[in-house]
């Protein structure tokens, strides 16, 4: 019966392709909409996957990874002191103003790291040494910082190792190309020295944006941030910690969450009106078919169980084709990188159910209306 | 309990019944079946305490004016319809004592329809709307289309099995309908006006079918219909007035009756 169940709305092109379209758009707009939105997300944490420290010190009003305040230098030194501290390095974190071969402007991310250790450098070099930021005026730029459209402006082609540009009316050197995750600012990401970068940003009275640490050996992460916070009233993050409470930020401080999730609440809601409506026209117009089943004999259940079977049946097929459109989407643009996008798994799954969701309402309107069918009025004209 | 059918018959049946086809084991048996529909001032009473029996191995004709309450009768003997009183006894068991789930099981075992309007699922081939009653009873596929592939055949519409219902003719979406009525071997076919859609030749060609039908060793065949031409088809006439069966008419009195219907 549930076959031929599946042959009734498939006899019904329209309603079939109403439905399969409609779910898959649904099923479009709230997985793409949610990869996005992912992906947006990510990138406001990108700065702790691209310096992968253990502990970030900020100043005690800082929450999230992407704001500075500054602190004093002497900073460095009172968290070096708190015990189970391995060691803790000065970071400079800014967005400062890059001038291109053929004088153009441009907006970097510049990032200074400790010249001893190097603690908090990018971890994919594509070219050249991390090594000679050691060297005067010499950086690492990301590939996005390379690309013609950014710092290679005025060169006709990407910057390469050997390549100069100017920050603040100092000569950048290029001594490496790394890869970085994109970050939300949008900016390319310039590493230097520590003290370098304090040379290229504009002089301020306090310059130390961030304190980067790493516990001794063997010690909790978390347990070290915590007495790092006790001893000094600055800020300390472990990595899950720092991630949270910038997620937290972003749902608190601007309309991106409640903009996306709008979206992806129409998207539900769209599929439950075209479908429900569509699915309901599908049983008001084989009534007289359902009712003779019932007249020869199908229960109630029986013909539930085929309307669910039939509404799961189109959502699985427009489900597939909505994520697969996802998919595309994410493959195309996976070349650019923009706008963002992250899949997940957890969410394919989640929005199935949605849609599943979608089609068990869209299925139980017709079966109510199924239940109370009198199965005699197959013989009234 | 068991209080024997008293004949209901103004044109009265003899005390000892003629019948040229003698009546078998009872098939059916109704009485004092009230159905009313609506309320208040909308309500109708279509059925006013009426009393109906039928044999097995007979084709038993229901025959009345427009709006005296057959169709309603008809529903509530297959138990698709609920009656508000009376008593309902189909082939021995007591539908009026059944759950409706019961009843609903007692159905699809046992009963076979065929609707005016044909009611075949247009987006389903032939085959497949034959084969819905024995995979309602649990039949797997193949069987079924094996037994709906005979029976198409046997009503003179082999080699269609794969067509869909709307690219066949009225009288062999009818076929088609009595294919998907025999198909399971039902004890009881119940018939809404099947002839009434059809042209008198179409006709004839269905009611021979049925009366086939109904030579099956306990069957029984309920036909609701005013079409007089098929008259001569019947084993027995009951005939209804404003919800209630006034006369039955059997043997040398069935074929006077259906003389005076015919000229008149
Ligand atoms: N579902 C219903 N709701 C309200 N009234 C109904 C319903 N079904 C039947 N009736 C009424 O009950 C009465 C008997 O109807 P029924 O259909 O049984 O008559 P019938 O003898 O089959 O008529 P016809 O020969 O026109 O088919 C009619 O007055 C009809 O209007
Ligand atoms: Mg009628």
């Amino acid at each position: 019966m549930f076959l031929l169940a599946l042959k009734m709305l498939l006899g019904d092109r329209a309603k079939y392709w109403m439905l399969v379209g409609g779910l898959a758009f649904s099923s479009l707009l709230m997985t793409q909409q949610y990869s996005v939105f992912q992906g947006l997300l990510a990138w406001t944490t990108s700065h702790m996957r691209n310096m992968r420290a253990s502990i970030w010190i900020v100043e005690s009003r800082v929450d999230q990874v992407n704001e500075t305040k500054a602190m004093r230098d002497t900073d460095v030194n009172r968290v070096r002191s708190v015990e189970g501290v391995d060691f803790a390095v000065p970071l400079f974190q800014g967005v400062l103003k890059a001038r291109t071969a053929d004088g153009a402007d441009k907006m970097i991310q510049m990032i200074g790291l400790h010249s001893g250790t190097l603690y908090g450098r990018p971890p994919h070099m594509i070219e050249g040494d991390i090594s000679q930021l050691r060297l005067p005026n010499s950086v690492v730029i990301d590939t996005l910082a390379a690309e013609v459209t950014r710092l290679g402006s005025g060169v006709g082609r990407p910057l390469k190792v050997g390549d100069v540009f100017e920050i603040n009316d100092r000569e950048a050197r290029v001594v490496g190309i790394c890869k970085t995750e994109r970050h939300f600012f949008g900016y390319p990401y310039v590493f230097s020295s520590y003290d370098q970068a304090l040379q290229y940003a504009p002089r301020q009275r306090k310059m130390l944006s961030m304190i980067l640490a790493e516990p001794k050996p063997g010690l909790d992460t978390a347990v070290v941030a915590q007495r790092i916070m006790a001893e000094t009233g600055l800020r300390a993050f472990t990595v899950p910690q720092l991630e949270a409470s910038t997620l937290r930020w972003v749902w608190t401080n601007t309309g991106i969450p409640i903009s996306f999730l709008t979206t992806i609440v129409l998207g539900f809601v769209v599929g439950v009106a075209v479908c429900g409506q569509t699915f309901y026209s599908f049983v008001l117009e084989n009534l007289r078919n359902l009712g003779a089943l019932k007249a020869m004999g199908a229960s109630n259940s029986l013909l539930a169980g085929m309307l669910l079977f039939q509404a799961m049946i189109v959502g699985l097929i427009g489900f597939g084709i909505g994520i697969g459109l996802t998919a595309l989407f994410g493959l195309t643009i996976a070349q650019s990188g923009q706008p963002p996008f992250k899949a997940n798994a957890v969410f394919v799954f989640q929005s199935m159910a949605a849609v599943l969701v979608i089609c068990a309402l869209a299925a139980l309107f017709g079966i109510r209306r199924v239940a109370k069918l009198e199965p005699a009025i197959v013989f009234r004209g | 309990m068991t209080t024997p059918f008293r004949p209901v018959n103004s044109v009265s049946l003899p005390a000892t019944p003629v019948v040229c086809n003698p009546p078998g084991d009872l098939a059916v048996g109704a009485r004092g079946i009230v159905k009313a529909f609506g309320v208040g001032d909308a309500r109708t009473l279509a059925l006013k305490g009426a009393d109906f029996e039928a044999s097995q191995g007979e084709l038993h004709l229901i025959v009345g004016p427009s709006g005296c309450g057959k169709t309603t009768l008809l529903s509530v003997l297959a138990g698709t319809l609920l009656s508000d009183q009376g008593e309902v006894n189909l082939f021995g068991t007591r539908l009026t004592g059944l759950s409706a789930s019961e009843v609903t099981r007692f159905r699809c075992r046992n009963i076979g329809f065929i609707f005016q309007q044909f009611n075949l699922i247009p987006t389903l081939s032939l085959v497949e709307n034959v084969s819905v009653p024995l995979l309602l009873n649990g039949t797997l596929r193949r069987e079924a289309e094996a037994k709906a592939t005979e029976r198409l055949r046997q009503v003179g519409l082999a080699g269609r099995e794969r067509q869909l219902p709307t690219q066949l003719s009225g009288g062999q979406q009818q076929r088609v309908a009595i294919a998907r009525a025999l198909v399971h071997e039902p004890r009881l076919v119940i018939c809404d006006e099947p002839t009434s859609a059809l042209d008198s030749l179409t006709g004839h060609q269905i009611m021979e079918l049925l009366s086939t039908a109904a030579k099956a060793p306990g069957r029984c065949v309920l036909i609701v219909t005013h079409d007089p031409r098929i008259y001569g088809y019947a084993d027995r006439i009951s005939v209804m007035e404003d919800g209630r069966v006034t006369h039955v008419h059997a043997g040398v009195l069935l074929s006077s009756f259906i003389h005076s219907e015919n000229r008149s």
